[in-house]
């Protein structure tokens, strides 16, 4: 191997690394918060507000008069109904080439998601889990509950 | 039976008479209908019509069915409720070589004012573009000052700073597909998108 394209490899590696430490870029903004609606980042808990960034890792929980609306960063609309708990597993998303990776964890309640630009550009890029099952999102509205009565 | 032993086994009946978790694909606002991949170790189910539904609970495969808007409303109208508005976008044109708006897209910015209100803690992306005279350089500059001069507008007209975001895109993307040097009034525009 040669100096240069050892030069290169170590600059890619570095940037890589660049890349992964910016993974607290906004993923998403509250625009609809209806009663108890709570963040848990990093051990806190923070009472979300309209306008309240969220972030990958993030997990957004309703309490039983709650509901919540966020717009993602590729376009793609999510809301959670009551007494509902949803993890933002991974979000990217490259704003020139539309490539990026959304998931996310719905383990109690009711979601609604119209997907963005993530889902739109590449097949089953948009994943939501269940306790039973995982979605692969081609598309465009739809509806998950988790284990009604 | 003790409590010791009660309260797992109630933990699990209760587990037990729990609803499968239930899958609704909708039209979208368009009317379009999308597609869902719904998948556990039983197998595969795909949705791909207005109000498909699929029920799946442990490893069995999600068993596919059928609803309609009635029931949609009635079960899931708070969650519905909840999403935010979808997002709008608006081109706006500019005069040859310049960032200065052309009089008819000029007259737009009270009326995009006025939709970015509409909308819950407001963000607002602005791109811009240029024709394909000139250097890509000259146009990379000219489709960003474009989108700047955007920016300013909206700024003068009270909107917050701090949520606008600006690009320029040059001559890579044409609303008019045109060779080489070509003047096209309708390449040169700014998109602004509000969600």
């Amino acid at each position: 191997m040669n100096a240069k394209l050892l030069g290169f490899l170590l600059a890619a590696g570095l940037s890589a690394i660049a890349a992964s430490a910016t993974a607290d870029d906004i993923a998403g903004v509250f625009k609809v918060v209806n009663g108890g609606v709570s963040v848990l980042r990093q051990g806190a808990t923070l009472p979300a507000t309209v306008g309240m960034a969220v972030y990958q890792s993030d997990q957004i929980v309703t309490g039983s008069d709650g509901s919540a609306g966020i717009t993602f960063e590729d376009n793609a609309l999510l809301s959670l109904g009551p007494s509902s708990r949803l993890a933002l597993d991974r979000f990217a998303f490259n704003t020139t080439t539309h490539d990026g990776a959304f998931e996310t964890t719905l383990s109690s309640g009711k979601l609604a998601v119209v997907s963005g630009k993530i889902a739109h550009h590449q097949l089953d890029a948009m994943k939501v889990r269940t306790p039973s099952s995982i979605l692969g999102v081609r598309g465009t509205k739809f509806l998950v509950e988790v284990g009604g009565s | 039976m003790n409590a010791r032993i009660l309260l797992p086994a109630l933990a699990l009946l209760l587990a037990a008479c729990a609803g499968p978790d239930r899958i609704v694909l909708l039209p979208d606002n368009e009317g379009k209908v999308g597609k869902l991949n719904v998948s556990n170790a039983g197998g595969e189910t795909l949705l791909d019509s207005a109000y498909a539904t699929a029920n799946a609970k442990g490893d069995r495969k999600a068993e596919a069915g059928r609803t309609d808007a009635g029931t949609v409303n009635q079960q899931f109208g708070v969650v519905l409720a909840a999403l935010p508005p979808a997002p709008v976008s608006y081109t706006l044109y500019f005069t040859s070589d310049t960032d200065e708006l052309t009089a008819d897209s000029r007259a737009l910015a009270p009326a995009i004012l006025a939709e970015i209100g509409k909308f819950p803690a407001a963000e607002v992306v602005v791109i811009g573009h240029t024709d394909t005279q000139g250097s890509d350089d000259y146009n990379d500059k000219l489709s960003l000052d474009r989108a700047r001069a955007v920016k300013r507008q909206l700024i003068a007209l009270g909107f917050d700073a701090t949520r606008i975001a600006v690009a320029g895109r040059g001559k890579r993307e044409l609303m008019v597909v045109t060779k080489d040097d070509v003047a096209e009034p309708r390449n040169r525009r700014a998109e602004v998108m509000v969600r």
